[in-house]
């Protein structure tokens, strides 16, 4: 076989059975690196010997006929804000440089009992801080379906390595659209579940209220099985939802009846600024479902006009005080070593350790939280967050599904935004409101505009993953897209 | 110096310290004595990705501090993140509570009565996390660089602030000893163990303004530290100098105050709900469950020592002040049924020879059958009162028992009537002038039984002692003209 033109399902059957080693498999992940990854930049850290020991403990019990996971031998790729025990664990900024994290993420224990071959940490913007993955401290990661755009971000990394075939799967975290950009952008299915379906203990906080970790992978049913293995209820995060485990693959067929699905269009998804060929790929996927007999309709989100602001002061808080531990005390970049003076020291090394849009974010977010604006900014936030997550109570009455574009654009020209921090955020102004509302919303390729790939979202109730995946996976059945290695 | 108008309120912190792991991660409690940074976890270091997870046990012994003190429990309530930046966090914030906006205590209100019958009303009952410990070189105003201990960091601390009901510092002692006396009452705090409880005062005088003072580390320090801040601030008013705002640190080496900060703005802390956290809602289920398995509180205690066993007032208050000894008169009390002989002994000379002997309740040796044996021997008359206070020393310094003691020492009482009139004529030969002044004066007959008593190192029976100098006085009085 080519385990390059696999999927993760089949391969992880293919090293069950002894039809290829998970060495094998290695060895052509490393030839592929080397071949695309001077062009791509999707990697901060590569974990080679590690993956190498777990590929060789795989192999050894698939001889001895010994069971083996539901990932066996399959390789991913894990964003950098993801700790992974002894590997260098950056956040993609310098003031984490020479952290080695004494502890896995809940979600890296999952990939490990289940078989996964942790090949490396992928790069991303500065503590998930951005859609384009420009503002990591160490490279910039280009788009691997036109080498002078963007991946999208801030997991633009973890994207950009499913695409080209450098990971049969990745990890990334969505803040407020940080796996559905870049998974848009690169023509990767990208999934942010309900907040509190998978665990964020080991996930380093940008915006603890609003993140979660989701797949990245090559076609729906390999976005379904990773689910399937990195969700569940987690002790160590107390906003964890107490849930079964569940088999999200079970529910997915090779033939499809929509009947009785409604998927409702959120008109807002759809206002100035979307491009208009990026609206017509998405407008047509979601109309031929009606091929399949779901029966599709439009709807208006009032409160959707404020969600972007809200979003951003949200975020910006609780990221000021989420990063105010990172002070060269104890572990990170120390560049100042001033005696009792402290806050002296703290204040160089935070400045020559973090980069500009963290520090923009980090001021904005001190603002917001200040006596006698927190009210103002804060509070209001809050309540713009409650009445989003309410219109979606409203909605999701009349649809089962609310869909649009991920992206209002395709990939756009490295350092063609990054002049003005304004018009970078309006990128996210449909990926946030699932995130505002907690509620689980996918993106998948669904066309190429100017050979460039589109994003479809779509998104459900909370818990509702698995409808996600039915309605994904029916247009894909459609046949209008396939996964091809770029470049 | 005129006395002026004292206002002192109290924000104290106690650690939770029968529970066995730290208020959000699963360190042990007992860091006392361990090598610097070695009980800590990803969890309590605050190191990226990790998450807290809430200690239920802390957060029912936090309800139970709040029923005991009467406070109104919020049904809803959360955590609030304090952001400041300072190396004693290790995440440059404190996982805490607010009573403001973006916060909700676990408790408000609520009373504690002094043993000198003062009401002293509490503003707020907080559950949240202990800063590490700074430790400097020298004095902290004069220190190079400080050293951080992180072993404590994490330890769950229930903060009490009062109103600014004491009007002095011994008033403010007293607040402290009953609240330790409730929390051990309750079995979630040991106040024993150093640094358990520790308080900021803030204090103002007639005319001055309100002066906060940190780092007073028990309940012994706070009498202290408040008595140099009046004279300090009386000084200086006296003197029509005005009283800065400010927050001083108690020196307790050189138990002075010395200025930290002044206070020109409030510091701002940005409280906002902990997102890590969901919020807590409490049922009156759980609320009644818990108020159903409170243990007796010291008030209601001190009812059953006066009512049921007829200790003094003054004694009950004394032994039900310090569990520990509240405990221990119960245990003698069955094993010697007069309750008051026994109080009076335990409050008195028991806690004296603790004290001289720089014990605690604690450590003592001795049981409460053995107090029991010495109060018997007492009653049958083995032994005097003063040779008793002999015994009781030896018994809580080694455990043996007063029998052992009063034959090793020879300490039984002399009560043969020929023995001690040959005591009295020796000492009536050796004093003449103080049998002459015996005669007319009270005070003198005093003196001669205390020879007696000298020579037996107390161990005479004194009311014979005294029958026998007087009838030998009486004897000489007929022959006395004039
Ligand atoms: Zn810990």
């Amino acid at each position: 076989m080519r385990p390059l033109y696999n999927s993760a399902e089949r391969i992880a059957s293919a090293v069950e059975n002894g039809e290829i080693s998970a060495i094998e498999l290695l060895d052509e992940i490393f030839e592929r690196i080397k071949a695309v990854e001077p062009k791509i930049n999707a990697f901060i850290t590569l974990a080679e010997d590690k993956a190498y020991e777990k590929a060789k403990d795989i192999d050894q019990r698939v001889r001895k006929g010994l069971k083996v996971g539901r990932l066996a031998g399959v390789v991913v790729a894990v964003k950098d804000n993801i700790c992974v025990k002894n590997v260098e664990t950056t956040c993609g900024s310098k003031i984490l440089k020479g952290y080695f994290p004494s502890y896995n993420a809940t979600v890296i224990e999952k990939l490990d009992m289940e078989d996964a071959v942790i090949i490396g940490k992928t790069n991303m913007d500065e503590f998930a801080m951005g859609s384009t993955t420009e503002f990591s401290a160490y490279k910039t990661t280009r788009n691997p379906y036109d080498l002078e755009r963007v991946p999208g971000g801030s997991s633009g990394g973890s994207a950009a390595a499913v695409a080209s075939g450098e990971a049969l799967l990745a990890l990334g975290s969505d803040t407020g659209g940080s796996i559905r950009c870049p998974a848009a952008f690169c023509g990767v299915v990208g999934l942010k579940p309900t907040y509190g379906l998978v665990s964020r203990y080991g996930l380093i906080a940008y915006a603890n209220s609003l993140e979660q970790i989701g797949p990245i992978a090559r076609n729906v049913r390999d976005c379904a099985l990773s689910l399937s293995v990195i969700a569940g209820y987690d002790p160590r995060d107390s906003t964890s939802l107490t849930v079964q485990p569940k088999d999200y693959l079970e529910d997915l067929n090779a033939t499809y009846d929509l009947k009785g699905v409604r998927v409702g269009i959120i008109k807002e998804f759809l206002a100035e600024g979307v491009q208009e060929s990026v609206a017509s790929k998405v407008l047509d996927t979601i109309y031929s479902l009606e091929e399949l007999d779901a029966s599709i309709g439009e709807i208006s989100l009032e409160s959707l006009e404020y969600a972007l602001a809200a979003y951003y002061v949200i975020a910006m808080s609780e990221a000021s005080s989420n990063l105010a531990r990172y002070d060269g005390l104890r572990y990170g970049l120390r560049v100042s070593d001033q005696g009792l003076n402290w806050g002296r020291a703290y204040a160089k090394n935070r400045r020559l350790g973090f980069g500009e849009e963290v520090k923009r974010r980090i001021i904005l977010g001190t603002f917001a939280l200040s006596a006698g604006y927190y009210e103002a900014y804060y509070l209001k936030a809050l309540k713009v967050r409650t009445l989003v997550l309410m219109d979606f109570q409203r909605a999701f009455k009349e649809f089962d599904v609310l869909a649009g574009p991920s992206m209002p654009t395709v990939a756009f020209k490295i350092g063609e935004k990054m002049e003005d921090p304004l018009e970078l955020y309006m990128c996210d102004v449909n990926t946030v409101p699932a995130n505002l509302a907690g509620l689980p919303a996918i993106s998948i390729p669904c066309g190429l505009s100017e050979g460039l790939p589109v994003g479809l979202q779509l998104i459900a109730p909370p818990m509702e993953e698995s409808r996600l995946f039915k309605v994904s996976h029916s247009c894909e059945s459609l046949g209008k897209w396939s996964f091809t290695l770029k470049p | 110096m005129a006395v002026k108008t004292v206002k002192i309120g109290l924000e104290v912190h106690c650690q939770l310290t029968s529970l066995k792991s730290k208020l959000f991660c699963s360190c042990p409690t007992d860091y006392r004595g361990k090598p610097p940074n070695t009980n800590i976890c990803p969890v309590c270091m605050g190191e990226p990705g990790t998450l807290p997870v809430l200690n239920k046990e802390a957060l029912r012994s936090a309800i139970m501090i709040a029923l005991a003190l009467h406070s109104d429990i919020s049904r809803f309530t959360y955590f609030t993140r304090k952001n400041y930046f300072y190396p004693d966090m290790a995440k440059n914030f404190q996982i805490s509570q607010y009573d403001g906006v973006g916060g909700a205590p676990l408790a408000k209100g609520g009373y504690v009565v002094l043993n000198n019958g003062k009401t002293v009303r509490i503003r707020r009952i907080q559950l949240e996390e202990d800063p590490a410990r700074l430790i400097y070189e020298g004095s902290i105003d004069t220190a190079p660089s400080a050293l951080v201990d992180y072993n404590r960091h994490g330890i769950a601390l229930v903060e009490i602030v009062t109103e600014p009901d004491m009007s002095s510092p011994e008033e403010a002692r007293l607040f402290l000893q009953k609240l330790r006396s409730i929390l051990e009452h309750l079995g979630v705090f040991d106040g024993e163990l150093e640094g358990a409880m520790r308080c900021d005062a803030n204090i103002s005088l007639e005319g001055g303004v309100r002066v906060e003072i940190k780092n007073i580390s028990s309940y012994k320090e706070v009498e202290r530290a408040l008595m140099f801040e009046i004279t300090r601030q009386s000084n200086l008013l006296s003197r029509g100098i005005k009283i800065a705002r400010e927050t001083r640190f108690w020196d307790e080496r050189r138990r002075i105050t010395v200025s930290l900060r002044t206070k020109e703005t409030e510091e701002d802390y940005r409280y906002f709900p902990e997102p890590d956290l969901p919020p807590i809602v409490l049922t009156d289920e759980f609320l009644d469950d818990v108020k159903r398995k409170l243990p007796m509180l010291p008030d209601e205690r001190r009812r059953v020592f006066v009512e049921k066993y007829g200790v003094s007032e003054q004694n009950a208050d004394v032994l039900v002040s310090d569990k520990a000894l509240a405990d221990f008169f119960e245990k003698c009390l069955k094993h010697y049924d007069k309750a008051q002989e026994l109080s009076s002994l335990l409050v008195g000379d028991f806690l004296a020879q603790l004290h001289s002997l720089n014990m605690s309740i604690r450590d003592v040796k001795v049981s409460p059958s053995q107090i029991a044996k010495l109060l018997k021997l007492l009653d049958d008359k083995v032994l005097t009162g003063l040779s008793a206070k002999t015994v009781l020393r030896e018994m809580i310094a080694t455990g043996e028992d007063p029998e052992s003691i009063i034959q090793k020492k020879e300490l039984h009482r002399i009560s043969s009537r020929d023995m001690l009139t040959e005591l009295v004529d020796q000492v009536f030969t050796m004093n003449p002038k103080a049998v002459e002044d015996a005669l007319v004066n009270e005070k003198a007959i005093h003196f001669l039984v205390g020879q007696v008593m000298r020579m037996t190192r107390g161990k005479a029976d004194p009311t014979l002692v005294r029958e026998i100098v007087e009838e030998k006085l009486g004897k000489i009085e007929p022959n006395r003209v004039g």
